[in-house]
């Protein structure tokens, strides 16, 4: 699974340029999926489970939701110096950015530097540029709207990984290690690798629209408290995969708490709850789709979110997996 | 590409359109302007609950048509009485984004009657320095009707700044100046379109409501047309100015007069379809007009709701580019307005259904 997750997340795709992610995506999931499509907006979604109207009566239609986008930076004007100026697509902060390097989707490698080189503080964005080598306008490789992620190899430290885009690659590869290995299921399962969810939720809007699933739930990255002095939350690395109580944009179906919990402790699986105070997951957008739906949301705790270099241990991946799977292959009864 | 061009008639719709007090929450007389003009058409029409104008034109040519809705917001930014100090003054809140900067010594009309009136202000022979290097609180502003209002001013009636069109100067700069050009030229645009419809697709026209307060009309006007894909016209900001204290290069200008219409790739609120971006910047190649796209950042169009509605709708937002918008007198250049109209016209005449047939990239 390593080896999956090192080429989900050296794979560049900030929000609304997910394709190659989505190609990576299909290639692995495209002989255990019982059909698959892509939406107007360009989530992929994957169906396992017959659409009978047997099951139907027996199982619920059931949305998982792991977010192919990651952070990144669009473009907005070339200088007459070469040096090109951008904003933000997705939570990125000044203080990640100078001396941190970037890559265009056309392949483009650039370094991100800040006007008044000396100073101690970080700039603004609108006070940063990316220097890709060029010297005006004319011999720029970049133009104005191309879009660049972070660029940083995978660092494998053990049970420790460290990457970009952990946020939410490492939702997608528990998202795909889930379909492979949910043999059999009693539901109708959407695996949704949706788009855009760095910018607003976006593709988990259109995509719990279309879907339209009994149950929700999202696999994302939270926080941790676990530094020096860090978050105060209780969340560690290392001590299970997180079930989410309440973020600062949704609070957990009770029912689905309870039920993720029982399978857990069934399983024999480590697991902690998790109260995350700000931020929010594809789960919100599911909750509020068209009449309402029961949602949870199944965490990776991570280090260093939103930065180039995010850390999460790989013994809560496995967890995650295993407790997706064993939630998936049994009848649900929420009350 | 079909002939169409900006001149008297359309400057004088335009004049009409930015003349007529359409508040967000209050469009009826815009909406009324635009169904005397569509009159003749016996164009499908329907207004909604929010009130937006819906307007179908179903195209000509068999077999499968895509369905576009083309989106132009009615309302402006504007200010409602709250409150009755007497003698036709009056207090007043802003609907939309506007500051005490843009108010202070501004002309307006009030209510269905075009009230007129002044925001007034302290003039300088009274104020003291200390004043004069203060900034302006909306609280301290009123809107003085000099008495015309008695009587006739109701709290909750909407106010917007005074019309004075002009047409300024001649030849490539050609510009106009007015009020409320955003988002009337759009509107104006987008009856251009209706009258012109393409055969190839079936045109879906929203002249929505309530943009300036959150993209609300847009929103349900989405969801009713059901499209396959949306194309929203606006007016966006221009700030394409030299730098008066010092040497730096302008590097923030969002779009720049005489550089055409403005293609968005990201704002805010929409990251545009690249496939729309493509097409209509093929489309801008292939018939020789000139187009600019607009700097990513802030703000948003009537694209971020459409967007999102029901299980997603491609979508991109193109714009004329005007300075000095959402203050008492902006300014277009008549050469983009013309640009815009040719690319966004020949854009939906090149539309077939399988501009949708690859998946998003």
């Amino acid at each position: 699974m390593k080896n999956l997750i090192q080429r989900l997340v050296e794979t560049t795709g900030p929000s609304g340029y997910e394709q190659d992610v989505r190609a990576l995506v299909r290639g692995e999931i495209e002989k255990h999926a019982d059909e698959i499509r892509v939406d107007a907006m360009g989530n992929l979604i994957a169906r396992k489970g017959a659409a009978t109207t047997k099951s139907a009566t027996q199982g619920k239609r059931i949305m998982i939701s792991a977010h192919m986008d990651e952070i990144g930076v669009i473009a907005t004007h070339i200088d007459k110096n070469g040096f090109i100026r951008f904003t933000n697509l997705g939570g990125v902060y000044p203080r990640n950015c100078v001396g941190g390097r970037v890559r265009f989707l056309n392949g483009t490698s650039g370094v991100i530097g800040q006007e008044k080189a000396g100073a101690q503080e970080a700039k603004p964005l609108s006070e940063m540029y990316i220097d890709v080598g060029a010297t005006g306008e004319k011999d720029c490789p970049v133009s104005i709207g191309d879009v660049a992620a972070f660029d940083r190899p995978f660092t494998d430290l053990g049970d420790r990984l460290v990457a970009k885009a952990m946020d939410d690659r490492i939702g997608v590869a528990v998202g795909i290690e889930t379909l492979k290995g949910l043999k059999k299921t009693p539901h109708e399962v959407y695996f949704v690798f949706s788009v855009q969810e760095e910018v607003g939720l976006r593709g988990a809007t259109t995509s719990a629209y279309g879907v339209d699933p009994d149950i929700g739930l999202a696999i994302d990255v939270t926080g941790s408290g676990d530094t020096p002095n860090g978050l105060r939350m209780e969340v560690g690395l290392g001590k299970g995969p997180a079930i989410k109580v309440r973020d600062g944009g949704m609070l957990s179906d009770p029912r689905v708490i309870e039920w993720m919990v029982a399978a857990a402790k069934k399983a024999k699986l480590p697991y902690q709850l998790e109260i995350l105070e700000g931020g929010t997951t594809d789960a919100r957008a599911i909750q509020l789709a068209r009449a309402g739906v029961p949602v949870g949301c199944l965490s990776i705790p991570c280090r260093y979110v939103h930065t180039p270099s995010e850390m999460v241990d790989y013994n809560d991946v496995r967890n995650g997996v295993a407790l997706l799977v064993e939630l998936l292959s049994r009848p649900i009864d929420l009350g | 590409m079909a002939n169409l061009k900006i001149g008297s008639t359309q400057i004088k719709l335009l004049e009409n359109l930015c003349g007529t007090l359409g508040v967000s929450g209050h469009e009826v007389k815009v909406r009324k302007l635009i169904l005397e003009e569509l009159g003749d058409l016996g164009a499908e029409h329907t207004v909604d609950a929010l009130g937006n104008l819906l307007v179908t034109r179903k195209g000509t040519r068999r077999g499968r048509r895509l369905r576009v809705m083309v989106a132009a917001h009615m309302d402006e930014v504007g200010l409602m009485v709250s409150g009755d100090d007497k003698d036709g003054i009056y207090k007043f809140e802003v609907v939309g984004g506007l500051s005490a900067a843009q108010l202070v010594g501004k002309p307006v009309v009030v209510g269905k009657e075009l009230i007129p009136g002044v925001i007034g202000f302290k003039p300088i022979h009274l104020t003291t320095a200390s004043e004069r290097s203060s900034g302006v609180s909306l609280d301290s502003l009123r809107i003085d009707t000099g008495g015309a209002g008695n009587g006739k001013v109701k709290i909750g009636d909407r106010a917007a700044f005074a019309p004075y069109f002009a047409v300024l100067g001649s030849g490539r700069t050609r510009a106009l100046r007015a009020k409320a050009l955003d988002d009337r030229i759009g509107v104006a645009s987008l009856i251009e379109l209706v009258r012109n419809a393409p055969e190839n697709i079936d045109l879906l026209a929203a002249f929505t409501t309530q943009e300036e307060i959150g993209v609300r009309g847009a929103q349900v006007a989405a969801h009713a047309f059901d499209p396959d894909l949306a194309v929203v016209l606006d007016c966006s900001p221009a700030h394409d100015l030299p730098h008066w204290d010092d040497d730096e290069e302008n590097t923030r200008y969002n779009t720049r007069l005489g550089a055409g219409p403005a293609l968005y790739v990201a704002d805010k609120g929409t990251l545009s379809d690249p496939r729309l971006v493509r097409h209509f910047t093929a489309t801008a190649g292939e018939a020789g007009v000139p187009f600019q796209f607009r700097q990513a950042g802030g703000g948003g169009t009537d694209a971020s709701a459409i967007h999102k509605v029901r299980a997603g709708i491609p979508s991109i937002s193109v714009s004329v580019p005007g300075r000095y918008l959402h203050t008492a007198a902006s300014i277009v250049r008549v050469s983009d307005w013309q640009n815009t109209l040719r690319l966004v016209h020949a854009a939906l005449s090149g539309m077939n259904p399988s501009l949708l047939n690859t998946e998003r990239v």
